[in-house]
Order: C-alpha cells, then structure tokens, then sequence
C-alpha cells in the first residue's frame, strides 16, 4: 500500500496569533506540525504495521509512507518530525508565489503533487488548527476523482480488495461508509494515540529525504496560486475586545443558590 | 433581482433551525431559492412555508444520505452553472462544509465558511482565533459560497408559498466519480429529547471535573431545557460521546448561555464556546482559565454547586 499523509505546519496552539496583512502572522509565532495530522502520521504507521509481511515499509515491502506539505522552507521541521515518527520521505510545494493561497489553490497544489504519483490512501487530518476549515480532504477528493472518507473515527482495508471501510463520526451520529481505493481519508483525534518520535526514528529522520518541488516543476502557473488570486480577500481584522471581567463567588454552600439569582436577575428563568 | 441558493439541512424529516437562519441571511441578499435533497419532501415543503423562501427544487431519486457529499456537490454544482446565482448558502455541518469545498472547486468559485453574519452585499463576518479575532471578508470570484454557524441571526416567524419544482435524478445519470463512497449503515446520535448542541439557546457542558459521572450536568441541563456538552478530555475518556463534544475539534457553539462544569478552559475547549453570549463555570479550582472568560463563576464542587442549582431552578419554574 503506497500512502500520502498530507500535513501543515501551524503556529503552536498556545501561541497568541495575530493578523497581519490580511494574513496570519506566522513569523511571530513558534510553529508546530498540525497536531491533529499527527493521527493521519500514526494511522499510516499502523496500516502498514497492519499489512506488511515485516511489520514495516520501506524498499522491497511493498508499503510506503508520504509525508506531502505545501509551505515555507521552514515547514521541513514539522515534516521532520513525521519523518521521526516513522514516515520513509516526503515532498515540500515551497515557492515564494504560494503565500497567502485559498483553500482552493492549497488543494488545486496537493492533487498535483497526488496524482502525478500512484498513491493507493491519502490520509488527513480532519482540520489544522490555524485555518479551521476542514475542506482540504473533500476538494481532494473532488480533484482527485478519489473517494471520500472523512472524519474516520477507524479505518480499516482489505489489501487483496481494494475495498477500504471507515466509521464516520459526524454529528448526525456514527456512519459505516465503504469505498475501493484509492481514497481520501481524514481521521478524527479518537482514532489513535500518536508515537512520540523514537531517539532512532530522530536519528534516522535526518537521513530521509525531503524533496522540495516549487510550481514550475508542477507545471502550475503562479498566477492562479497565492493570496493575488485567492477567491475571497480578508476587507480587514480586528482582535476582539477581552471579556469584562464577570463575578467570581466561592462555594461556602450558597454557591448553587448565587448561581440561580444570577439567572434570574440576566432574567434567564 | 439576485438569486440565492440555500442548501436545506433535514433529518428525521424535519428542516434545521439553521436552515431558516440561512433563508433570513438570504432574504437580505436577493430572492431565496432552497435546494431540497430528499425522497420524502412532503413534510419538509410543509415546514418551509414557515421560513423566508420563494422557491423551492427539490431533488429526488437517489438516496442521498447513501453518499458523501459528491452526488449533492455535483448536482449544486450543474445548478450553479445553470442559474447563476449570487451566492449559495449553507449551515455550517459536517456534510455542508464538504458539499460547499465540493462547489466551490466544481464551479471555480470562492468560499468562506464558518461566518457568523452575512451583509446584502455580501460582506462575511467570521470570528477566528478561537474568537479572539473579528474578520470581515468576501468572495470575489464566480458565486459566493458561504458556510454559516447556526445561532448567527434571531430566527423570526414567517409564512411563505413557495413555488415548487422537482428534478428527478438518478444514478446513471450522474458522473461516476460522484458516487465512489457509499454508507454501509448509520447509528444515528440519540438526543434523548434535549436540543441540538449547535443550536442550542443554553448549552450545559462537563469536562474532567465530572469524573465520568454526567448526572449532575444532565439534571442541570434538563432544569433549563439545554443541551448537555463535554470537554475533550471528558469525551477522550469515553464519559461522553464524541458527537457531544464542543472545542477545537468538536462542534462550535454560540448560546445565549453557555454553562461550563468542571472544565478547565484549555483553549482547545475556548476555541468552541468562547463566542457564547453568556458564559458561566463551576470549577473548584480557583485559578482554572475558564474564569477569565466568564461572566459568573462559582469556586466549588460541582457535585455540590449543581444539584442545589437544579433544584433552585426548579423551584423558581414552578
């Protein structure tokens, strides 16, 4: 099985993130892999421990794991630490034309990168933390002409088949979905618990490749990527004001009795 | 005049509330055209005579909820290239933000999702950053695609007379590459009688605190007619279903009253109420950030604090 594992690097979660330009401020801010792609990394790992013969992937087994990442060259640490986790390679879109693309663009980039190869599973994280969109899987899927399997809460393929399953869990409950590769997957953060990286794995990490493609070597005109031609454009931004500070009782065995004077003078019951 | 599609969320053969705050954000655009995937439409056009439409297609002949979002997005898609419409709205699901992402890339259209206001010249509102950020922004290319949270407008009582129209459709007739996933079988969420989570006017939610008992919480909620909630570590901890779970990768509400118990305020969890008209929490720990955010917030025990509220409410409904 030949697997793509689609990842972003992200300001840390606790990092106060800030606009600038009609963007995000990334430069200010420590960056991270997207924690939630931490769980596509680990179910990859596990599929492959899953199904090869030597619990592995690599040359000669059959299985194969792609760290794919569009970003600034400094997105390599958080692709470095995928690799560290287990991953084979990976490629990095990192052209200067990039910044500031849509969605639309960020998916139209990573189809170009998946289907120029023979990837039988691509696994996603079901959003990064920055953006919050959760579209990427299902425009890849629309490009890709794959099918689609978001927010597995389990995945599980039958190799010989093709066929792939998943328990999709939304908000309308908890869906069975089947599929024949190849697929999008997106996993939700209940799937797994992600490996911290090994001191081997790290060691082993810095010796993995990671290919850096810019657009012309994807044939993609710059023109159509990057913030000039995103298809909606950030009017302006403004940090919203803090909470007034509200009032803070300690429990001297009233504490449920203030709490229902408090709703009855906001006139809630 | 300008058109606007609005995709129409229903399950259990009722429409969404947040489908009428689509066709109130609508109204302000244009004239309101509601797209209704569905078999079974009878009861459905009946509840839409209550919302702002003008008309109505409905879709049928395929099993839809059989499908991810491609056969939808597909068939939106050629309706969009037909008709040309301003702008396509959707609440802000699962499904509906992939059946928008879908769209957007069918028609080589923009998209916003997650808005809380839209202007009649089309000006999106989102808050981001986990709400610490306000941003205003626009499609500029081909329909405008937007996806909106519900409980982002006051729904109000309406009556229309659509003017309906059908469309038949069938699995031949569609691109093979919009039906590769199927649904094998759905366990659809229990309610247990209470609202929706998203949509929601008081959301009561329980986090470590609980230690897995959510009787206390659940009593509280029912006191006030409100949804019941959960923190990630409350739903990591299989004390809550997942579909319950509010924050960074759970469900985003915005109630009039969001009630947070035994929840820290980790901002993986602010990220998903922090928008919350009024935010109350119950906490014994003095110095939990959740504090910081709220408008009322008792230092004690939960088991203690919430039983005696309950009871409280009770008596004052009574």
């Amino acid at each position: 099985m030949k697997i793509a594992v689609c990842v972003k690097q992200v300001p840390d979660s606790w990092a106060e993130k800030k606009m600038a330009g009609g963007l995000l401020d990334r430069a200010s801010v420590d960056a991270v892999l997207n924690d939630l792609d931490e769980y596509a990394v680990e179910e990859a790992l596990r599929l492959v421990e899953t199904h090869s013969p030597t619990g592995a992937s690599g040359e000669g087994s059959g299985h194969s794991i792609t760290i794919i990442s569009m970003g600034p060259d400094r997105a390599t640490e958080a692709i470095r630490k995928a690799l560290s986790m287990g991953a084979d390679d990976a490629i990095l879109i990192s052209d200067p034309a990039l910044s500031g693309s849509d969605a639309l663009a960020t998916s139209l980039v990573l189809a170009a990168v998946i289907g120029a190869k023979d990837f039988d599973l691509i696994l996603c994280g079901t959003e990064s933390t920055d953006a919050r969109m959760s579209v990427i899987p299902a425009m890849l899927a629309q490009r890709l002409g794959f099918a689609q399997l978001t927010f597995a809460g389990s995945i599980s393929v039958v190799p010989e088949t093709s066929q792939i399953t998943i328990a999709r869990m939304t908000d309308v409950g908890v869906e069975n979905m089947k599929a024949k590769l190849p697929a999008v997957v997106s996993v939700i953060e209940k799937i797994n618990e992600p490996r911290y990286p090994s001191f081997k794995g790290i060691m082993a990490s810095k010796k993995k490749t990671i290919e850096v493609k810019t657009l012309s070597d994807l044939g993609i005109d710059p023109a159509t990527v990057g913030m000039s031609a995103a298809w909606s454009e950030v009017k302006d931004a403004q940090a919203r004001p803090p909470r007034a500070a509200g009032v803070k009782v300690v429990d001297d065995g009233n504490g449920g009795n203030a709490l229902v004077n408090f709703l009855v003078e906001k006139r809630v019951i | 005049m300008s058109q606007v599609f609005i995709l129409v969320d229903h399950a259990g053969g009722h429409i969404t509330k947040a489908t009428s705050e689509l066709a109130l954000f609508g109204k302000r655009i244009g004239e309101v055209t509601a797209l209704i995937f569905s078999n079974e439409s009878s009861p459905l056009l009946e509840e839409l005579t209550t919302m702002a439409v003008d008309r109505a297609v409905v879709i049928e002949g395929i099993n839809f909820d059989s499908y991810s979002a491609a056969p939808v997005a597909r068939i939106v898609a050629n309706l969009i290239s037909e008709k040309s419409p301003s702008a396509f709205l959707v609440s802000s699901t699962v499904k509906g933000k992939e059946v928008a992402a879908r769209a957007a890339v069918l028609t080589n259209s923009g998209l916003i999702t997650d808005a809380i206001d839209l202007t009649s010249e089309l000006v999106a509102t989102q808050s981001i950053f986990g709400g610490s950020t306000t941003v205003h922004s626009q499609v500029t290319h081909g329909c405008a695609i937007v996806t909106l949270r519900s409980n982002s407008i006051e729904v109000e009582a309406t009556t229309s007379n659509p003017v309906v129209e059908t469309v038949v459709v069938s699995v031949d007739s569609l691109d093979p590459s919009a039906l590769l996933d199927q649904v094998i079988s759905l366990e659809a969420t229990v309610s247990g009688g209470r609202p929706e989570l998203t949509e929601a006017a008081i959301v009561v939610s329980g986090g470590r605190g609980t230690n897995g008992d959510f009787t206390p919480v659940e009593a509280l909620a029912d006191s006030l007619g409100a949804a019941v909630g959960a923190s990630r570590a409350a739903t990591d901890a299989g004390w809550y279903p997942h579909s319950h779970q509010v924050g960074q990768t759970g469900k985003t509400v915005s109630p009039q009253l969001y009630l947070a118990c035994g929840i820290s305020g980790a901002i993986q969890h602010r990220a998903g109420m922090q928008t919350s008209k009024m935010i109350i929490a119950v906490n014994k720990d003095a110095e939990a950030p959740i504090f910081d955010l709220v408008d009322f917030g008792v230092v004690g025990d939960l088991f203690a604090v919430l039983p005696q509220a309950t009871a409280g409410i009770l008596s004052k409904k009574s």
